[in-house]
Parts: C-alpha cells; sequence; structure tokens
C-alpha cells in the first residue's frame, strides 16, 4: 500500500508557453519521488506529450479553456492527471505509427510514446466535461538503484 | 530561441550543427525553416547534426520525419549525424532508424553522399 501521499495541481491556460512550467515542476517531483535522470526524462516526456495533446486537440488552442494538471507523488511512485475542456476522442482508435504506412506522418506518435515511458496511461472521459488522461509511474530497480542518477543525461 | 542552428558546408553536402531543443513550437518551427530556406538556395544533400540538441519531443520527432519527406520530395538526401542516446530511442522505438540513415562519425556520413 502506497502512503504519504503529496498533491500538486497546476491550472494553466491553453498556451505552449506554459509547457516549460509544468516540464520544470515534474522534473523537481521526479526528482522528489527519486527516479534516476533516464526515468525522470521519460515521465517529463510523457506529461509534456499529454500537456500538449490537452492544449492542442483537445482545447484546440482555445485559451478561454484551462488544462488542469494534478502530481500525485508518493514514496514509490508519481500519478499525473491531465484534463482538457475538449469533446473526447477514441484512445483505443488512434492510428497506430508502427503501421509502415504511418512512418512518414509527421504526427501521432505523443499517445504512443506516453504509453511506452508510463506504466499506466488512461483516458476517460470527466463528469463535467473533457477528457482526463491519469498516467502513473514506478519507480523501478534502475531508479532505487541510482539514487544519485548517475546514468546518461542526454 | 529554443534552438540554435549553424550551417557550414563539406564539399556539396550541408551540414546544419543544431543544439537546444527541437520541441512544440519554436525549436520545431525554427527547423523547419531552416530546411526550408535551405532547399530554396538549391541545397539538398543536407546532414542535420544532433549532437548537441538536448531535448527533442514527438513534434521534434515530427519534424525530422517532415524535414526527410520535403527534402527526399525534391530529390535530395536528408541525414542525421550523432544521435543522443535518448534521440536514438525516440526514433527506434517509432522504428524510424529504419526510415533515416544515421551516423555517429562525420567523415562516414560525409562520404555516403558520393
Amino acid at each position: 500500500m502506497e502512503t504519504a501521499e503529496n498533491v500538486i495541481e497546476l491550472v494553466i491556460d491553453s498556451n505552449y508557453r506554459f509547457i516549460e512550467l509544468v516540464a520544470a515542476v515534474t522534473d523537481n517531483l521526479t526528482q522528489i519521488v527519486g527516479f534516476s535522470q533516464e526515468e525522470a526524462h521519460w515521465v517529463g516526456l510523457a506529461v509534456r506529450e499529454s500537456v500538449i495533446n490537452a492544449i492542442k486537440h483537445g482545447n484546440q488552442h482555445d485559451i478561454m479553456k484551462k488544462v488542469d494538471v494534478r502530481f500525485a507523488i508518493f514514496d514509490e511512485q508519481i500519478d499525473v492527471s491531465i484534463r482538457d475542456r475538449g469533446h473526447g476522442f477514441d484512445a483505443n482508435d488512434l492510428p497506430d505509427p508502427l503501421d509502415p504506412q504511418n512512418l512518414l506522418n509527421p504526427n501521432g506518435r505523443g499517445i504512443f510514446y506516453m504509453r511506452t515511458f508510463m506504466d499506466e496511461v488512461n483516458f476517460t472521459m470527466h463528469p463535467q466535461g473533457g477528457t482526463v488522461v491519469r498516467m502513473l509511474k514506478r519507480k523501478s530497480a534502475l531508479s532505487n538503484n541510482s539514487e544519485t542518477g548517475s546514468d546518461d543525461a542526454n | 530561441m529554443s534552438l540554435k542552428i549553424h550551417n557550414r558546408t563539406s564539399g556539396e553536402v550541408h551540414i546544419m550543427d543544431l543544439g537546444g531543443k527541437i520541441t512544440i513550437g519554436e525549436g520545431s518551427v525554427q527547423l523547419r525553416e531552416a530546411v526550408r530556406q535551405m532547399l530554396e538556395a538549391g541545397n539538398n544533400k543536407i546532414l542535420l547534426n544532433l549532437g548537441d540538441v538536448s531535448y527533442v519531443d514527438s513534434s521534434g520527432i515530427g519534424e525530422l520525419v517532415s524535414s526527410y519527406t520535403t527534402v527526399n520530395k525534391q530529390g535530395g538526401q536528408l541525414k542525421l549525424l550523432n544521435l543522443t542516446k535518448k534521440i536514438q530511442d525516440l526514433l527506434m522505438i517509432t522504428k524510424l532508424l529504419t526510415v533515416f540513415e544515421t551516423f555517429d562519425s562525420e567523415e562516414t556520413a560525409l562520404n555516403s553522399y558520393k
């Protein structure tokens, strides 16, 4: 059973200028939980991709629509929820970026990367509207064995 | 400026040394514009040196793909040099290492255009 939950919530306008703010908070929290630099990088990428999707596809760049980002940190994991104010979509009906006919498509890799780098990714509709993406990442043996984060930082 | 671009040439090959972030918005747009200008100047043998690129997201990967197809359509070649481990990981898991020609050595990369 996980204990010692801390919750951090951000509400941003639908503007890419705030992505670095979310990224900075994510980096700080993955450091607090004690992820390795490698895992922290990929958690950061997954959060970044989800916020971009919320701004671009969910809120369609409408600056009047907010994006909620909620982090819950535990001893061994981070749980991130991103809510947009869009009309929703079927996450199981997306083109496969690995399909040879899609390889040269410049778009369509964000959710694939989120699913690759996080342990769980779920899409639900919020009762008051919009899509909620919940992503969870547990610390692996790699993190537990490299508290100093000495792995490649590229 | 999130992406710094320094252009140099070696024979017919135009090398673009990239540094910083290729992410949604500024970095991706800068790369697109730089490749467009390169093609407009009639330079279609392009080598992107990614050695100093610190961060790439899916939009940046998409921009590399887009640049690759744009250059190919104009009869040129766009290849990648000095991939960081993380860029290599992003390309590998989306099978894009099967699309791009990538090199660790500039000399080998330059010879591949001959």
